[in-house]
């Protein structure tokens, strides 16, 4: 049986002449937290966009469960679940609801639609909000809500744009847990970040993109060894893979990048 | 390379649809996601009514303050209509092309949540997603179309109640608005910020407003004016609505053909939205 849940290979995105991603490889095994990690602009939401079948690569291909993103779009759209970046829930739905219309939009029969959402809702530690409006919940509520949304229908790949960009660390920690407690029930998780520490704590590999190629990629204890210092933290393994720390890499994502990620922030209040 | 019952966890392969589409299964799904996103759309509306009433204002103002100045001094050719009866159904009209035409706005909106992206990396079929959203607007219109007729019983405009001529202005009220809203997405897919949409709406409602028959015939109008208004769905929209709503109302191009017209003006632009709207999450 082939253990690889997630292909990459030679994946390219061109935008006129900028390339955004150019030809990268990996895979990813069952069960894995793998973490992509990078300054703004390094090409992760590109390939998270191809992997989630909203952007067509220019060349190279992605498999998810064995299918193609292009050609079985359709097929991986039903085995991935996919949390974008920006706090996506309707504010203007309550959490339930919110729960509701994507139980509907992936077929769960609806006997046992109301089950899972309670069940999906007492998971995340959302059931004494689940009839609220989701405008009056908190980021890291809002945060959980969307992995319970992105969860119900049983996913073979969680995939994770920048799940807790905003988040204040309490929130940061139990979004942690939660995304760990799915690992572990076999759940392969697909996560981008800039946080160096959150790849560290989360991930059983790393790939550190710049500029649109990976520039390292291994466990966290594999790539503090490759850079001969078994104690270090991430950050100088980005800084020494990337020539830079990640602080001043942040400065280089496009206007769109930054004011996205203040957008969600003010969001969050 | 995967197996079959491998690469499917089993909640997947219960569910999903098989390769070789059986389209009758194929139009049930793509029904129930179509209503299923209209329905999201109505659950917010209920939790947040208020714009309904908002929206309200402005006919009110057409029919109370232009409506009854023209009439007095009947300077529109009308036949053996009263001015405010000939105006009724064009309001109507306006309004419906008001809630539909800033739709796109939404749609920037959610794309700049995230909301879009979302939507489609589930496997609804983009067809749905466009259509589904089309009908909301049309949910929403029908509550224009109320509002308008307590306004028309207001100001005594000989309304028709005759059953099937309601359930037909129903019908033109929920096309019109999803085939508005369509257009409205379709252009917000090209601009694809809220800054330049807010700029095009102003600059495509108000021709397709005035390059119709709502406020006043097509007669009067110059030659150029009269060629744009025959492509304008809204003029067989408003010719629907007079026809209807209008007790002795005549129809100057046929009901049959405002319907077709509109129907066929609603399937092009849908197909062109479902191949556009994927756009605005790249």
């Amino acid at each position: 049986m082939n253990k690889k849940i997630l292909e990459v290979k030679n994946l390219t995105k061109k935008f006129g002449d900028v390339t955004a991603v150019n030809t990268i490889s990996f895979s990813i095994d069952r069960g894995e937290i793998f973490g992509v990690v990078g300054p703004n602009g390094a090409g992760k939401t590109t390939t998270i966009k191809i992997l989630t079948t909203l952007l067509p690569p220019t060349s190279g291909e992605a498999l998810i469960g064995g299918y193609n993103v292009v050609k079985n779009a359709t097929k991986v759209r039903r085995i991935i679940g996919y949390v974008p970046q920006m706090l996506s829930a309707d504010g203007n739905l309550t959490g339930y609801e919110n729960l509701l219309i994507f139980a509907k939009l992936y077929d769960i029969p609806s006997k046992e639609r109301k089950k899972r959402i309670i069940d999906s809702l007492h998971f995340m530690g959302l059931t004494d909000v689940a009839d609220k409006m989701v405008k009056s919940f908190s980021g890291g509520m809002i945060r959980r809500l969307e992995i319970a949304q992105a969860v119900l229908h049983n996913p073979k790949v969680l995939i994770l744009d920048e799940p807790t960009v905003g988040l204040d660390p309490g929130a940061r920690d139990s979004v942690w847990e939660y995304v760990k407690t799915l690992a572990g029930k076999g759940t392969t998780v697909l996560m981008t970040t800039h946080y160096m520490e959150e790849a560290d704590a989360m991930c059983s590999r790393v790939a550190i993109m710049n500029r649109g190629n990976i520039a390292a990629l291994g466990s966290p204890h594999d790539l503090k060894i490759s850079i001969g210092d078994d104690g270090a933290s991430l950050n100088k393994v980005f800084e020494y893979y990337i020539g830079k720390n990640l602080d001043s890499g942040v400065s280089e994502g496009n206007f769109k990048d930054v004011s996205r990620t203040r957008r969600t922030t003010k969001r969050l209040g | 390379m995967y197996q079959e019952q491998d690469a499917l966890p089993k909640d997947s392969a219960d569910f999903a649809l098989s390769d070789n589409i059986n389209p009758l299964k194929w139009i049930a799904n793509f029904i129930s996601k179509t209503l299923v996103i209209t329905e999201l759309e109505v659950r917010k509306l209920s939790h947040d009514p208020t714009e309904l009433f908002t929206r309200a204002l402005q006919p009110a103002l057409w029919m109370l303050v232009f409506g009854e100045v023209f009439t007095r001094v009947r300077a529109i050719p009308t036949g053996n209509m009263t001015y405010l009866d000939f105006m009724a159904p064009g309001i109507l009209a306006q309004s419906v092309l008001f809630v539909a035409i800033f739709y796109g706005i939404s749609i920037i909106w959610e794309r700049d949540l995230g909301i879009v992206h979302k939507f489609l990396a589930s496997p609804t079929p983009r067809t749905a997603l466009v259509l589904g959203k089309a009908l909301s607007a049309g949910v929403r219109a029908i509550s224009q179309a109320v509002i308008i007729y307590l306004l028309s019983l207001m100001l005594s405009v000989k309304l028709s109640w005759a059953p099937a001529n309601l359930i037909e202005i129903l019908f033109v009220v929920i096309i019109s608005a999803a085939l508005f809203s369509t257009f409205s997405l379709i252009i917000a897919c090209i601009v694809k910020t809220r800054e330049r949409f807010m700029g095009i709406g102003q600059v495509l409602t108000m021709p397709l407003f005035f390059a119709s028959n709502a406020i006043y015939p097509i007669s009067i109008m110059p030659d150029w004016l009269k060629a744009i208004a025959h492509f304008n769905p809204l003029t067989y929209e408003v010719d629907a609505l007079r026809t209807l709503m209008i007790s002795g109302g005549n129809s100057q191009y046929g009901l049959p053909f405002d319907f077709a017209f509109l129907i066929f003006s609603m399937i092009i632009l849908t197909i062109i939205a479902a191949i556009v709207y994927p756009s605005i999450a790249r």
